[in-house]
């Protein structure tokens, strides 16, 4: 039987790993941050990608984005089929060889794929999962996922008269997937890529099943100027909205504290259209203050002072 | 076009798709008062802007969509997006 090497070709024309040339919307986040996963993982890992906006835009057939080995089954088995290629790893004896991540967006991971991203956990494959948490289903028109946040306007949660948008409050899928019992879970933000790299180093040197999520602004579902994809990440995290932590075996081992005196909500809300209703009439703001308790539970829950 | 089983696509061949297209404004890198951060080739989401040497950055405009986020988070404010004619 002849076997092919499974790293990647010695003569790297591409400065990243995930090509130029890819369709995402101008100011995208979701391609930053998965370029910044390959920039940490380095060239021998094999990744797998749910449906969602990562794989239609990097995957436009006949091209492909992707400088390492993917595959794309279907939306809801990301986390199926790369326990599959480890297994197949594994079975071949050349588990040295690569690591594998899998990939899904928001929907494809808290909604659509949790199932078998559950399945994964339980059976304590060696994969990394990373979810790019872009806080609703971007590809197919801004639909309400089970990560939109509270008073999110989205096509399916729209704002009006009888309604503040999004009525439900972001699942917590980090505790969802430490309660796995899983050795490692972590919380990211594309605003501070060099914690990104760390994470993804750290995760991929523990053996056993992993869970990031990585908050990535999408500037078309957010109606937010793509220009300032940083500023709403950074500002997520420093309201205390997005609390930017690390789990080991189930407890916060690390947290990454927030600037006193806190940012109020509305400085991260107002800078993006999906939450522009709530500035429009005067009971919007005991709306917002409502934001403003989730984000003080999170500080306080997270010790994020 | 024909499909082959599985629809195999080769590696990184979608930069044969030149976005530049897409642009509207257009960064331009006065390699002055850059410090080096490097914050403008780390946050590009295309992967576009290259370090020539120390102090000097450039942008591939065949790729550059026109975010504008180098220049948002340049920190040295040496990035200029100007509305681009064609």
């Amino acid at each position: 039987m002849t076997t092919t090497t499974l790293a990647a070709p010695k003569e790297q024309s591409c400065q990243t790993l995930l090509a130029s040339g890819h369709t995402a919307c101008t100011g995208c986040g979701e391609a930053l941050a998965a370029k910044l996963v390959l920039g940490a993982a380095g060239p021998n890992i094999i990744v797998t990608d749910a449906t969602g906006c990562l794989e239609v835009f990097t995957t436009r057939f006949p091209q492909s984005s992707w400088e390492v080995p993917f595959i794309h089954s279907l939306f809801e088995n990301s986390a199926a089929v790369a326990s599959g290629v480890e297994v197949a790893l594994k079975a071949l004896g050349r588990q040295n060889e690569a690591k594998v991540i899998a990939q899904g967006g928001d929907g494809g991971t808290a909604d659509i794929g949790l199932q078998a991203l559950s399945g994964m956990l339980e059976r304590g494959h060696d994969i990394l999962y990373v979810c790019y948490d872009n806080e609703a289903y971007m590809n197919t028109g801004v639909q309400r996922s089970g990560l939109t946040p509270f008073d999110c306007m989205t096509t399916t949660s729209p704002c009006g008269e009888l309604s503040w948008g999004n009525k439900h409050n972001k699942k917590d899928m980090p505790s969802i997937a430490a309660a796995h019992g899983i050795p490692y879970v972590a919380t990211a933000s594309v605003a501070f890529p060099k914690d990104i790299e760390n994470k993804v180093k750290k995760a991929l040197s523990i053996t056993g099943p992993k869970y990031m999520q990585i908050h990535s602004p999408c500037p078309l579902g957010w109606r937010s100027n793509p220009q300032l994809t940083i500023k709403v990440a950074k500002l997520a995290v420093q309201t205390g909205l997005y609390p930017v932590f690390e789990m080991e075996n189930g407890k916060v081992t690390k947290v990454r504290k927030i600037t006193t005196p806190k940012t109020p909500v509305e400085e991260y809300l107002k800078i993006q259209g999906r939450f522009a209703h709530l500035f429009k009439s005067p009971k919007g703001k005991e709306e917002i203050q409502k934001i403003q308790e989730i984000a003080d539970r999170n500080i306080e829950k997270y010790g994020l002072a | 076009m024909r499909l082959d089983l599985g629809a195999i696509a080769k590696a990184g061949t979608s930069k044969a798709n030149q976005t530049g297209g897409w642009r509207n404004f257009k960064p331009i890198f006065h390699q002055k008062k850059c410090n080096s951060c490097d914050l403008c080739r780390i946050y590009c989401p295309e992967g576009c802007v290259t370090m020539i040497e120390k102090k000097k950055y450039t942008v591939d405009y065949a790729y550059c969509k026109g975010c504008g986020i180098c220049a948002e988070e340049c920190s040295s404010s040496d990035i200029e997006m100007v509305v681009e004619e064609k």
